[in-house]
């Protein structure tokens, strides 16, 4: 197809980019990876319970159309479903491929792979590394990358963030600008494309189950210069996490998954120690009110119940948590199929759960929303292409879990050769590229000086918590419109104080400061359009809930929101949706699948 | 032990008003370092992180000067990323897993010392450069030799026990605890553990096992396994309980097996 020695810059060394390095650098083209963090360390290492496979190994009559419907169903008909057909046609390869890798998969008695069951399924199609599958997966890939490292066709820049996109005269993207998180300097990677595969904006929320990478920063700067962002109002709450001073930590779908249940007392406020309620005086929600998914509803529906059943004064010590209960399976079950989340419960808590239900409530997890990409992962900006939790294409209103790991990798497989066949086949001389990388380093020096320079007395940090309140209270589980419109005046008042912080670092050497003000200054603008998004979208589908508008509204509402960046406000317009694969029908996960391919 | 049978935490009964935060500083690699103590208000369930976040909003210490916030790494805050890595007490860990009780109680003290890793060049204050790290992992060619990404079926078939051998080597995050406690680490005279448990994890798969000439050769250098002095500080401060004292004796078994009988292969 195309002649070797094309250089592609990855923005991003998560699965997603890395899976896309992979590619090009197979391909005999070379990448310039850039990480805010070693890539080793992305955020794919937090994925816990594992990923998605149609391998059909247990004799369930399993197939990648059923995947795709749960898919797609699950997602509350909001996805596109070719790029999702793809994708579960795709997963058993990349299942294969990992597994080829190296990656220690846990297996059967046969020594074949094992596969485990998750939300929205009633198939065991779940490919897992005991409960750490994500740092398992990202860590094959990392592998691979490091390979081709050292025969120099991969260069990483870690500890480099990206600053913003340089596009020529005719809106084509030729590279981008990003920043040494040591010295500050700003450096400018030409590129002949660009993937973006940073993730999602977690941070946006103050506390989320994310890494404190997670911004969405680099991807608001592409939305700041024309990409077009789509389906921001779709930001999924997880059911289980630990609340914590400084994060939410994850409790994965897998402890429900391996027969986990959720409950609270049937007293209020009742105080006794969980092991001495009795079986009748426990109240368990999720199986009572739907009986054929029980405990493993898709997360939006779980969230939900979860959090009305404390709102209305049932949860646990009527505070904000309810049990997810895994005593009455054999601890070394436990430890061999959950250890590396039980650590984690227990050495932020406390208590060990093999032996003491544990006390979870919902968090902000994950963004459905994301670049807008057509089919080959290619943004409206020439040259841009996206991949992973930052694009918008797979899960619709709501991801399932164990979705996540093999849409990034599919992500970035598909957006790969995408690239690298753009950029092998555009026509375009040298000379239009004369000075635009210089005058976009000049700009970006210039947004920098300005925060240095800032001496209005406001705390950043402060402000990033207030960002955090306001979004987690009025843009998560239940939205109301009034609301959603106080919290864009209030995202205004935001983005104007920003510009009056004084950043207390005096010495510039590796500060954060200045990189957090701009990261901040970008994740307001993000928040605009999640808030907006929401306000307009007047239904309810997947984790988007309004209880004035308490259903899905497919008529007026089967189409994605595309937001573009306007100064004042983003500009949202909507373009409907292909449902050509699976005809649109209601959920209902309280009975087994009516229909279905 | 608990009455069930299981651990439980202990916390502290009368926790303080507040507490202290001494802070190893540094402008810069090779400026001179300095410390630096900070008084916060206690709250139960803090963790180092969320202490550090505290006093990042309002750089004061506790004579009440004005200062620089300091700096550190963090990311996952779920001790799988390793980036936050830390000498917490004069200990190396994570610092999103080291609980303020647990230091507390430990201690008995009122303060808690913050040091950044002393075998790694200090960038900033708590901020180091592991880098190294991964060049070992190039070293040591820790990586399956694939035919090619594209779709050859699954892999070999393996026994759930080597699997979960192979599980146990694979979560090594890259954190450094091993080489910070090991007294041979330093100075690049010593590869370390971290690197032969990370060969051990491919030797051992049945692809991998192929390539095992390369990856011993990567050990056998002046900065080689040999150097290990057997001090077993590695498996005592690794927080993904990685059987490293096991990786080194079966990769040395490899490597003397390998020295014998190599010349039988040629």
């Amino acid at each position: 197809m195309s002649s070797k020695g094309l250089k592609i810059a990855i923005v991003g060394g998560g699965l997603a980019g890395l899976a896309a390095a992979m590619k090009i650098a197979e391909a005999g083209h070379n990448v310039d990876l850039i990480s805010v963090v070693p890539v080793k360390r992305s955020h794919s290492v937090c994925a816990q319970g594992g990923i998605n496979g149609a391998v059909n190994t247990k004799g369930e009559g399993d197939s990648p159309a059923k995947h795709l419907d749960d898919t797609v169903y699950g997602g509350d008909f909001l996805a596109n479903q070719p790029p999702v057909k793809r994708m579960t046609d795709m997963a058993p390869e990349i299942i294969y491929l990992f597994d080829r890798m190296g990656v220690p998969f846990s297996r059967t008695k046969e020594g074949l792979l094992d596969f485990r069951r998750f939300g929205g399924t009633l198939h065991h199609r779940t490919a897992f590394a005991g409960a750490s599958t994500g740092q398992q997966l990202l860590y094959a890939l990392d592998e691979q990358v490091r390979k081709y490292e050292t025969l120099g066709t991969v260069t990483k820049y870690e500890g480099w963030e990206m600053l913003s996109l340089v596009l020529d005269d005719h809106q084509v993207c030729r590279g981008l600008i990003a920043m040494d998180l040591q010295s500050l300097e700003l450096k400018a990677f030409k590129a002949d494309a660009v993937i973006m595969a940073t993730g999602g904006p977690g941070l946006i929320f103050g506390k989320s189950t994310n890494s404190m990478t997670c911004t969405g920063s680099a991807v608001s700067a592409c939305y700041q210069h024309g990409a077009r962002y789509a389906n921001g109002e779709f930001i999924q709450v997880h059911p289980t996490s630990i609340p914590g001073e400084d994060k939410l930590r994850l409790m994965s779908e897998s402890a429900r998954g391996e027969g986990g249940r959720v409950w609270v007392p049937k007293n209020d406020g009742d105080k006794r120690d969980p092991k001495e309620i009795p079986e009748a005086e426990r109240w368990y929600f999720l199986e009572e009110k739907y009986p054929a998914y029980g405990n493993l509803v898709p997360r939006d529906i779980a969230t939900r119940e979860i959090f009305q059943v404390c709102i209305d004064g049932h949860g646990v010590n009527s505070e904000n948590q309810v049990y997810l209960d895994l005593t009455h399976i054999p601890a070394e079950t436990l430890t061999r199929k959950l250890g590396a989340i039980l650590e984690i419960y227990e050495m932020f808590v406390g208590d060990d759960p093999r032996h003491v239900p544990m006390r979870i409530f919902p968090g902000v997890h994950y963004s459905m929303g994301g670049l807008w990409v057509d089919f080959d992962q290619r943004t409206n900006i020439p040259g841009l292409l996206a991949a992973g939790e930052c694009d918008y294409s797979i899960h619709g209103a709501n991801r399932l879990g164990a979705n996540s790991l093999v849409s990034c990798v599919y992500g970035g497989f598909v957006a790969a050769p995408a690239a690298i066949e753009y950029a092998a086949n555009v026509e375009r001389g040298e000379t239009e590229t004369n000075g635009i990388f210089d005058v976009e380093l000049a700009r970006q020096g210039e947004l920098n000086q300005a925060v240095i320079n800032s001496e209005g007395g406001e705390n950043q940090y402060k402000l990033h918590e207030e960002l955090g309140r306001v979004m987690t209270d009025n843009v998560t589980v239940v939205r109301y419109n009034d609301k959603l419109k106080a919290t864009d005046d209030k995202l205004l008042e935001l983005r104007e104080r920003l510009k009056r912080i004084s950043i207390n670092d005096s010495n510039l050497w590796a500060t954060q400061a200045i990189p957090h003000a701009r990261q901040l200054g970008n994740m307001i603008e993000l928040a605009r359009v999640i808030t907006l998004g929401a306000l307009n979208r007047n239904e309810s589908r997947g984790a988007h809930y309004k209880p004035e508008f308490p259903d899905r509204n497919d008529e007026e509402w089967l189409k994605t929101t595309i937001a573009e960046y306007a100064d004042e406000a983003p500009v949202l317009s909507y373009k409907p949706v292909d449902v050509s694969l699976v005809e649109p029908r209601k959920r209902d996960y309280s009975k087994g699948k009516a229909k279905g391919n | 032990m608990g009455e069930n049978g299981h651990n439980e935490k202990r916390r502290l009964n009368d926790p303080p008003r507040t507490f202290k935060l001494k802070i190893q500083r540094r402008e810069k690699e090779g400026a001179p370092a300095r410390w630096e103590t900070f008084e916060l208000p206690y709250r139960r369930n803090l963790n180092v992180i969320s202490a550090l976040m505290d006093v990042r909003k309002n750089p004061v210490t506790a004579d009440g000067t004005q200062t620089t916030p300091p700096v550190w790494d963090m990311s996952c805050l779920e001790q799988v990323c390793g980036i936050c890595t830390m000498v917490v007490d004069g200990r190396v860990r994570q610092s999103c897993s080291a609980l303020i009780d647990d230091l507390l109680l430990a201690s008995g003290s009122d303060t808690i010392t913050l040091e950044p890793m002393s075998k790694f060049p200090n960038i900033r204050d708590l901020k180091v450069d592991r880098s190294k790290m991964f060049d070992h992992l190039k070293q040591v060619h820790a990586w399956i030799e694939l035919d090619g990404s594209y779709n050859l079926g699954p892999g070999p078939q393996m026994s759930n026990e080597v699997a979960q051998d192979r599980y146990a080597l694979s979560r090594c995050m890259t954190c450094g605890c091993c080489l910070e406690a090991c007294p041979q680490y330093g100075d690049d005279k010593y590869i370390g553990p971290q690197a032969i448990a990370q060969a051990r994890l491919f030797n051992i798969h049945p692809a991998g096992k192929m390539d095992i000439d390369e990856r011993l050769a990567g050990l056998t250098g002046d900065d080689g396994i040999g150097n290990c002095g057997n001090a077993q500080n590695c498996v005592q401060v690794c927080p993904m309980n990685i059987p490293l004292t096991r990786a080194i004796y079966e990769t040395n078994r490899d490597i003397t097996v390998n020295t014998l009988f190599g010349w039988l292969k040629k």
